[in-house]
């Protein structure tokens, strides 16, 4: 228990080391999952869209999840070497295939019904996709996202190995900081990722039409 | 009386085998450590040959360290969870606070953890075991109390009709018709269990992530490379094994696919 108390005082003597490094693992993450919404969730919606790749999202998500991060990263540095691509291809790898497979999934399983009636209604195929399909679909696609944005946040930790920087440093630093250090750093992680987490519950809650809001999420 | 003979025994001999080695080569003392191959001596991406002649010293004994850590967690896990959410199937009450539980034991990233429970019960494997059922829990609770509840009501009804009592129907209606969610949250969670058992290698010294921490240091590239590749090869194998095993298992499934 002791450890933890001296955590605290790590916390206070060494607040502006760890706002640093915070501030270094929040913009590694933002990069992440600013490119994988960006490449994943129109993909995802295009295709739930179409109702097709079914296959394809689902296999993405399998092997995405069976990569484990340490390997790509280690796999990473014999190919990319000792810089911020590496980081971010396996960061990539661990956000994109939740993203993408939730907004597949959240598109598709729109009631058809609903569909068809907005076709019916004139809607063209875009239309259809923005106006109906996207806010029906948001709850599940929230959930990849909170998913990815966990799993970056906590994967992020490990882009020190490769040199990149971020409270991974300080959590994987016992030489440098002692334990009390890592300590401090780990419940900073832990602590990002809940917050984080809350964040987008609460975005979810705002953005999510209040017909959805009663059932779910 | 016996040491201090073998103490001025010994020190002729060093002082004459150290002579040799001067008078041998003149240089400084180079320990042999076999020839290299050329790909290990031009510091190739990956040494295949490498890889084969360590496979039994090294990498088999890391595989098999792997395997061991993640099959205790992820068994420990599962019955945890099976437990939790047959308690929160019949006591509905119940689900709310262990999702919320496991939920945030799930939010929190297992590097932390790890680190997070060292002051507690140290460098040990417990530490490990403990961090990683922790963080398998959410994924298996949830898939089991969704696969439970996804039961169709009518089987249910026709079981009790035929007078089987309660454990009787979770038994032999309930748990099998849940198999294939219980077989998918297994897969899930054995898969993230390997990944994870790879960054376990920070608080003790085993499995293949230990085998890339000790690597990453130096410039040769073959036994991180390697160990990573095992890893990934790990967690794809485990993943269809556990789709093997669930088609073995569902075998109406099947005959209503076909169907």
């Amino acid at each position: 228990m002791d450890t933890f108390v001296k955590s605290f005082g790590f916390m206070h003597d060494r607040l502006p080391l760890l706002l640093e490094k915070t501030g270094q693992h929040i913009w590694m993450c933002a990069v992440v999952i600013g490119i994988s919404l960006v490449v994943a969730v129109p993909a995802g919606l295009w295709l739930g869209h179409l109702h097709r790749g079914e296959f394809l999202t689902t296999s993405i998500s399998n092997i995405g999840r069976a990569l484990p991060n340490l390997a790509v990263i280690a796999i990473g540095l014999g190919v990319f070497g000792l810089n911020f691509t590496n980081i971010a291809v396996a960061l990539l790898i661990t956000a994109i295939p939740p993203i993408l497979s939730q907004a597949y999934l959240a598109v598709d399983q729109v009631d058809p019904d609903q569909v068809r009636a907005a076709r019916g209604m004139g809607l063209t195929p875009f239309q259809v996709l923005c106006k109906v399909e996207l806010p029906l679909s948001l709850p599940l696609l929230f959930s990849g996202i909170r998913i990815a944005v966990v799993y970056v946040i906590s994967s992020a930790t490990l882009a020190t190995v490769a040199g990149g920087g971020g409270l991974g440093d300080i959590v994987l630093g016992q030489a440098n900081y002692g334990l009390q250090g890592v300590i401090a750093a780990a419940l900073w992680v832990a602590a990002l990722a809940l917050a984080a987490d809350g964040l987008l519950s609460l975005a979810q809650r705002l953005l999510v039409p209040k017909g959805l809001r009663t059932k779910g999420s | 009386m016996n040491g201090v003979l073998l103490q001025t025994a010994r020190v002729p001999g060093l002082l004459s085998a150290a002579g040799q080695h001067q008078g041998h080569g003149g240089g400084p003392v180079i320990p042999d450590y076999g020839t290299p191959s050329r790909c290990v001596a031009a510091d190739g991406t990956f040494c295949p040959d490498w890889f084969a002649s360590h496979w039994r010293v090294l990498f088999w004994p890391a595989l098999l360290q792997h395997i061991e850590l993640t099959v205790i967690a992820v068994v420990a896990g599962f019955l945890i969870a099976v437990a939790a959410a047959v308690l929160a199937h019949f006591q509905g009450w119940f689900a709310a606070p262990c999702s919320a539980v496991s939920s945030f034991l799930y939010t929190v990233p297992p590097l932390a953890l790890f680190q997070l429970l060292v002051p507690v019960s140290g460098f040990s494997v417990l530490t490990v075991e403990l961090a990683l059922v922790a963080y398998s829990l959410y994924l298996l609770f949830t898939t089991i109390l969704t696969g439970l509840r996804e039961v169709p009501e009518d089987a249910v009804r026709a079981a009790r009709g035929m007078g089987l009592t309660r454990r009787q129907i979770l038994f032999k209606v309930e748990l099998p018709l849940a198999l294939p969610s219980l077989v998918s949250g297994l897969r899930v969670a054995t898969v993230m269990t390997v990944a994870t058992v790879a960054i376990a290698a920070y608080v003790i010294d085993a499995g293949l992530g230990s085998l890339i921490l000790k690597a990453l240091q130096s410039p040769f590239n073959t036994q991180f490379i390697g160990a990573g590749a095992l890893a990934v090869a790990l967690a794809l194998a485990a993943d269809g094994l556990l789709v093997l095993a669930g088609r073995l298992l569902t075998p109406w499934a099947r005959s209503r696919r076909a169907a």
